[in-house]
């Protein structure tokens, strides 16, 4: 009994270390990132020590997530993938239950500490997709991208109507990822992309009146130099301000002089832009770059369908975080309370991002064996 | 295994096709972070010169002015809440460095209580970044001179002017206007983002009565000042501004003049008078017995005092006029009379003979008068003079449950009335569906009979009693009770009347219908043998009113109750009276209810009469006489006399279940 379960062990061990588990590239690029952010927010608050250890902590709980994931097999991933999806939809509609009636909810308080459900579908969303989609016939057809359109409608419209439209966007955006990556033909994604244009107006309607506000402060911020557009023109000022080369570290007037609102949070590429100029938002989206890259290399050599899809919609919905982000910061795009990812401090972001991170290290330690 | 999987799946070509896919998307994605730096060559290099220019300039903040707060009036104009100047000390924790040491150094300067401490903790943790947060409110004088002095030990912390409510009537108008209170982080999470920006600035927000209902009007919309700063935040110089727009003002169409007068004729007994005007609904007096200081509230009451208020056994703060419910008695039997003659199923002379005793045709049980022997031979208008027990049993069973819910419900009872107050009750009326969703067991007919006098399931509020009296005194034409007569923009400005029309069409089929009813409740008052026959003395006008005395609890025996110990009914009975005057043509109505009374009659009854009087000297008469100087219980001067007011004791057979008991006081 014994020496059997030794040998067991040692093969384990073997096993572990011919097959090295996490993905030291990656790993890297993400601590790079994680030390960048903290440095940031040390300027962007201040000195103030409680948000920076506060983040650090949050990097902390995230990458022993990001450690104890990386351990769990995709198979066994795929398995719990239906339930993990219906739990966490099942949440939505609790909150949107407990929400009734108060405004903009969000939260499910658990006493020891308010959690976010929506989060968990970042991560829950791209596994259901890919899980519908692994043993069936790809390219997908019609019907196929029928129901992960529904898989995709449901907590997502939730989500949006909570209201939380960055959220919203980015579960729909990893649903969709795994949808276009699984093959879905060019033609049928112009067809369904020239419906979804069609159907803009109609989902204007739709929008909460703070939220076309946003949209229409975007189109002319100028206008309410006062109230609504008072981010966007600081935030271009940051920025704009920063120049080639920047302020340098903790010189930066707009976060100092309390000019930008939320320069911890949502704005907080703002703070770096203007004290590292070009030079550093040059260098971060390399960064970004290299770790959406290394994701899908990692997609790429993966065992199965379930493991590629997966890994590569995790990949690229980090793109939307990265250009939303920047794109908000610069005056681009509207204020949708979307972070940047490993620089924005605070809410779950930091650990569902490490989490979904601990599913592509289990990913590449379950690669397939080069032939 | 793997030749099968492949056979449903082409497994080689998926890989080829992910690659490719793969490759694609990154090939999109690095254009789409392309796109990002592109635009941040634009803002960096491009136009680079002109955001440092704009960054230079930018040591410019705007700064919301909390805008002025509406100030309530009575319709006389007699002041009811007003904003006095105040000064708080405030602190930007984020300009703290060490916090207890700094409150520490600080209590030594300026008296903090632990009180204070908690709440601003509090405040510390929901506040929105780089904000002041109040820390002491109202600072004395020699307060703020003590730390302008010492100012420059505490970076961080202000001294702040802003504006108070104050309620100079205090206690008398607390269930009417309630109060303002700090701004919490509850108040934050309900609000929208427009919302929260529009009290940006401000620090309180009503909370309860109209301060809370027309919290829209009264709070107004900010301005907006650019402050320069320098930079530690301080502020230089104000270089432009936005004022702010003040809230409305409102005029109630409360009397203060009738609201005290019925305030002291209530003399701190607990229950509740209300007075109506009938021809518009609009409400002249609202009172609550007992009362509370609203000003304690203002800005932020101590925890004693929190605690005597919610711990005293009177339960001060409870609304009792709005919340409270109690079994009507006797003053529903005008209305089921009205009922009647609608439906068609009573004359005005139709008669009944009561014999002390009414039992169901064919059943054992029987239900008693208040007079052994009974009344005799009574038609409807004898009936609600003397409160008849047997006319309206008989009434009640002829209507049938159903048709009395539906006629009733029309009157106003059973749902809430409307009146521009939050947290209003809908009291119970009694109906097959309403003991349905509460018991399994059927509807009774003794359920009904006793229902006939507002025994039994019946539970209603002062208010709904009011609003009823006030609806029948206007011919039958409702108007959902209000309390907003007018707005103001401005002191200066005219005042902009609330119109408030007919909430429906008149429930009284003819107008001989009213007229048989108003006898009757005329008699009551005018006539020899009338239950509150001591009212009339020395009142210019006539009056029609109702008495009503309910019992609290359900009787055990059938037998008479024989202690006519005034104290001992009091702790047994609830006394109602209602009222209207002139009864030719109703300018007022009242509704008076108290908790502990011995009989409608002659307790609840002078109170009704001295909001009457009042109401004649309001309207320029000279003030009418005491009918009873020096004696406050007139009807009990000769405790035999049975025809005063008896309570009507229903004998609710024991198969009917007994009925709730009266659950008033803690709703």
């Amino acid at each position: 009994m014994f020496p059997q379960l030794a040998l067991r062990l040692k093969r384990f061990g073997l096993r572990l270390l011919s097959k090295p588990r996490l993905d030291i590239p990656l790993l890297l690029a993400l601590f790079v990132l994680a030390i960048v952010g903290l440095s940031n927010l040390y300027s962007a608050g201040n000195g103030n020590d409680s948000l920076v250890i506060g983040q650090a902590a949050r990097f902390v709980l995230g990458g022993v997530l990001l450690l104890v994931i990386s351990r769990i097999p995709p198979p066994v991933l795929r398995s719990w993938t239906p339930w993990l999806y219906l739990g966490s939809t099942a949440l939505l509609v609790v909150v949107a239950i407990l929400g009734e009636g108060r405004g903009a909810y969000r939260w499910l308080d658990l006493g020891v500490m308010r959690f976010q459900p929506s989060e968990l579908l970042k991560l829950t969303m791209p596994m259901m997709v890919a899980w519908y989609l692994h043993p069936r016939q790809l390219p997908p057809g019609w019907k196929d991208i029928a129901v992960v359109g529904l898989l995709i409608a449901v907590p997502a419209g939730l989500i949006a109507e909570q209201p939380d439209l960055g959220t919203a966007l980015l579960v729909a955006g990893a649903g969709a990822f795994a949808l276009f990556l699984s093959g879905m033909a060019w033609w049928r994604i112009g067809l369904l992309g020239g419906a979804v244009g069609a159907v803009i107006p109609v989902a204007w309607q739709f929008l909460h009146e703070y939220q076309r506000n946003r949209v229409r402060t975007l189109l002319d911020p100028e206008s309410d130099p006062l109230g609504k557009g008072w981010h966007i023109i600081q935030s271009k000022i940051a920025v704009g301000s920063g120049g080639a080369f920047g302020k340098g570290w903790q010189h930066g007037t707009q976060s100092r002089l309390e000019f930008l609102p939320e320069h911890t949070t949502d704005f907080a590429f703002a703070v770096f832009s203007e004290e590292f100029g070009l030079i550093g938002v040059i260098l971060i989206m390399l960064l970004y770059a290299f770790i959406i890259g290394r994701c899908l290399w990692i997609a790429m050599n993966a065992r199965d369908t379930y493991s590629r899809l997966l890994a590569g919609a995790i990949g690229m919905s980090f793109f939307v975080y990265v250009a939303v982000n920047g794109g908000m910061v610069a005056g681009i795009l509207p204020v949708v309370g979307v972070p940047m990812p490993l620089l924005s401090y605070g809410g779950t972001s930091a650990v569902s991002l490490l989490t979904g991170f601990g599913v592509l290290m289990s990913i590449h330690a379950n690669r397939k064996l080069h032939d | 295994m793997k030749r099968r999987r492949a056979s449903i799946k082409e497994t080689r070509g998926e890989v080829a096709l992910f690659r490719r896919r793969a490759l694609a998307g990154f090939a999109l994605i690095l254009l789409g972070l392309s796109a990002v730096c592109v635009r941040y060559v634009y803002l960096q290099v491009l136009h680079h010169e002109e955001f440092v220019a704009r960054s230079d300039q930018n040591r410019v903040k705007p700064r919301a002015i909390p805008p002025a707060r509406g100030l309530i009036y009575d319709r006389n104009g007699v002041l009811l809440a007003d904003n006095v100047p105040a000064f708080r000390l405030e602190v930007t924790p984020e300009q703290v460095d060490d916090m207890d040491a700094m409150l520490g150094k600080l209590g030594a300067v300026v008296p903090i209580s632990d009180d204070d401490i908690a709440t601003f903790k509090k405040q510390v943790k929901q506040g929105r970044r780089f904000e002041g947060i109040p820390l002491r409110l109202k600072l004395t004088e020699d307060e703020i001179g003590r730390f302008a002095v010492n100012r420059w030990r505490f970076p961080g912390v202000d001294v702040v002017p802003y504006l108070t409510r104050r309620y100079p009537l205090g206690p008398s108008m607390a269930h009417v206007i309630g109060y303002v209170s700090r701004i919490d982080a509850d108040d934050l999470d309900r609000m929208d983002d427009d919302e929260e920006a529009s009290y940006k600035g401000t620090t309180h927000i009503g909370r309860i009565g109209i301060e809370r209902s027309y919290e829209k009007l009264l709070h107004g919309s900010p301005g907006y000042e650019l402050v320069e700063v320098n930079a530690d935040g301080r502020t230089q110089a104000v270089l432009d501004t936005t004022p702010p727009t003040p809230g409305k003002n409102v005029y109630l169409s409360i009397d203060v003049r009738l609201q005290k007068a019925a305030e002291q004729a209530m003399a701190g007994r607990a229950g509740a008078a209300i007075a109506i005007d009938p021809r518009n609904g609009e409400v002249l007096a609202f009172v609550s017995v007992p009362d509370f200081d609203p000003n304690l509230f203002v800005n932020g009451i101590s925890s004693a005092d929190y605690k005597a208020l919610t711990t005293a056994p009177d339960k001060p703060l409870y609304n009792r006029a709005l919340r409270g419910v109690y079994p009507p008695g006797s003053t529903v039997k005008p209305f089921l009379a009205l009922g009647g003659l609608s439906m068609g199923i009573r004359r005005p002379s139709d008669t009944v003979l009561s014999t002390g005793e009414f039992c169901i045709p064919g059943q054992s049980r029987c239900y008693r008068d208040d007079k052994r022997g009974g009344d005799g031979t009574v038609n409807m208008i004898r009936a609600i003079e003397l409160s008849t027990n047997t006319y309206f049993y008989r009434l009640a069973l002829d209507m049938g449950i159903d048709r009395l819910a539906t006629w009733m419900g029309g009157l106003g009872f059973g749902k809430k009335t409307g009146i521009d107050l939050v947290g209003e009750v809908e009291g119970i009326l009694p109906s097959r569906e309403w003991k349905a969703t509460r018991s399994k067991s059927g509807w009774y007919p003794g359920e009904t009979i006793i229902a006939g006098i507002g025994q039994g399931y019946w539970a209603v509020t002062p208010l709904q009693l009011a609003h009823a009296t006030a609806t029948f005194a206007g011919r039958g034409i409702p108007y959902t009770p209000h309390l907003l007569l007018d707005t103001q923009d401005g002191v200066d400005s005219p005042r902009v009347h609330q119109p408030f029309p007919p909430s429906g069409p008149s429930v009284i089929r003819k107008a001989s219908d009213w007229d048989a009813v108003n006898e009757g409740m005329e008699a009551v008052i005018n006539s020899g043998k009338g239950t509150g026959k001591a009212l009339r003395f020395g009142f210019p006008y006539i009056i029609a009113g109702k008495s009503g005395t309910a019992e609290r609890f359900s009787r055990k025996t059938d037998a008479y109750d024989t202690n006519k110990n005034t104290a001992y009914l009091a702790s047994r009975h609830r006394a109602l009276f209602i009222a209207y005057t002139p009864a030719d043509d109703p300018k007022i109505a009242v509704a008076v209810v108290l908790e502990a009374g011995a009989w409608g009659a002659a307790d609840s009854g002078p109170i009704a009469r001295k909001i009457l009087d009042q109401w004649v000297v309001d309207e320029g008469g000279p003030r009418p006489v005491d009918p009873a100087p020096g004696q406050v219980v007139t009807a009990d001067a000769d405790p035999a006399d049975a025809t005063e007011d008896e309570p009507e004791p229903p004998a609710a057979p024991a198969s009917a279940g007994a009925p709730p008991q009266d659950d008033g006081e803690d709703q």
